[in-house]
């Protein structure tokens, strides 16, 4: 019985330590919730349309991909490929998050693969790195989608009810911007890490008006070459 | 095709990019290379959700604005002090008191 208590003490804790430890990047998210809903309106779309596209896709970036393309009326194809293109780095994060999970059951893989967005990679892959070999390791994951899920959500209805709140002075991709420049700070003083980061950076850079937005597989990829050469040319300085 | 259509074909393509490698693949079909290069995705991937956002405005690339400064900042906070909260903090309050004064 203590046993099972401790347990459940346990997998608590782990769970709160991943809403803690996401609450910090869900100020973009509250922005951008908003933000979508007042831009599905304003577009012609019900509030119904909204809030179902968010339950059902839950992905603000592929959410506006497809409700701008379609208002612009964009064939199906650009709208699937551009959909495409922008969730390609999802596989590079379930490709790192599959060795944290590989022993859970396939229900497990399923809902924490839905709740697997930028927010939710970006901490619990730092929390799973070091603790993954911990039993209930992965309801770090789960505390850290859940809360991103359920902001995401109730940012949409403030959008819908209250309008748009946020001023159109404001940039919304410079929020998203800092809170994920908080979270490569660490390795930016990693002469590897910071490589890869710059070749990124000036990939994402030069290629940013590509079709479909590639830039960020493009980017992606460029930095993952680079960081594999690193790692088979140069073993021995970056350990 | 209906907007219901293209809402559930998006939802499945965007779950099927998270779950598919997710459920997929496991630590026996990396090799310690690619276990090694897998640590680096977060650098590789999180530039490029970065620096367009702060260095393109309507598609076109702008080395000085208000977001620039407010994101150089930011920078030195994170480097200096490595916190995620006092990043965004300062990056945020620099970024309303440029826009708003």
């Amino acid at each position: 019985m203590y046993q099972s208590i401790s347990t459940s003490m346990n997998r608590r804790k782990i769970f709160f330590q991943g809403i803690k430890d996401v609450l910090p990047l869900n100020i973009p998210v509250v922005l951008f919730g908003v933000f979508y809903a007042v831009l599905c309106i304003e577009l012609g779309f019900s509030s119904h349309f909204a809030i179902a596209t968010s339950l059902i896709i839950f992905a603000g970036g592929s959410q506006l991909i497809f409700i701008t393309l379609f208002t612009a009326g964009a064939v199906p194809w650009v709208i699937f490929g551009s959909v495409i293109m922008n969730n390609s780095r999802n596989i590079l994060y379930g490709a790192v998050f599959s060795r944290y999970i590989e022993k859970k059951n396939g229900l497990w893989k399923l809902i924490l693969s839905f709740f697997l967005t930028d927010q939710c990679f970006a901490v619990s892959n730092q929390y799973l790195k070091k603790n993954y070999n911990q039993k209930f390791s992965h309801y770090h994951m789960l505390g850290s989608g859940i809360t991103v899920w359920i902001i995401w959500q109730l940012s949409n209805l403030v959008g819908i009810w209250l309008g748009n709140v946020v001023s159109d002075q404001l940039s919304l991709n410079f929020f998203v911007a800092i809170t994920f420049l908080a979270l490569i700070a660490k390795d930016l003083g990693k002469l590897d890490h910071f490589l890869v980061i710059l070749l990124s950076a000036i990939c994402s850079l030069i290629f940013y008006n590509l079709p479909l937005k590639a830039y960020v597989i493009v980017s992606a990829t460029a930095g993952i070459i680079l960081a594999y050469i690193l790692n088979k040319k140069f073993k021995g300085i970056f350990k | 095709m209906n907007i219901w259509t293209y809402t559930i074909t998006i939802g499945i393509l965007t779950f099927l990019s998270r779950y598919l490698v997710t459920a997929y693949s496991n630590s026996k079909t990396y090799s310690e290379t690619t276990k090694k290069v897998l640590s680096y995705v977060p650098s590789a991937v999180f530039p490029s959700l970065i620096f367009p956002a702060i260095f393109y405005k309507n598609s076109s690339l702008v080395l000085f604005s208000d977001e620039v400064l407010a994101f150089t900042v930011a920078m030195i906070v994170s480097i200096i002090f490595k916190n995620i909260f006092l990043t965004v903090i300062s990056g945020i309050s620099v970024y309303l008191l440029i826009t708003f004064l």
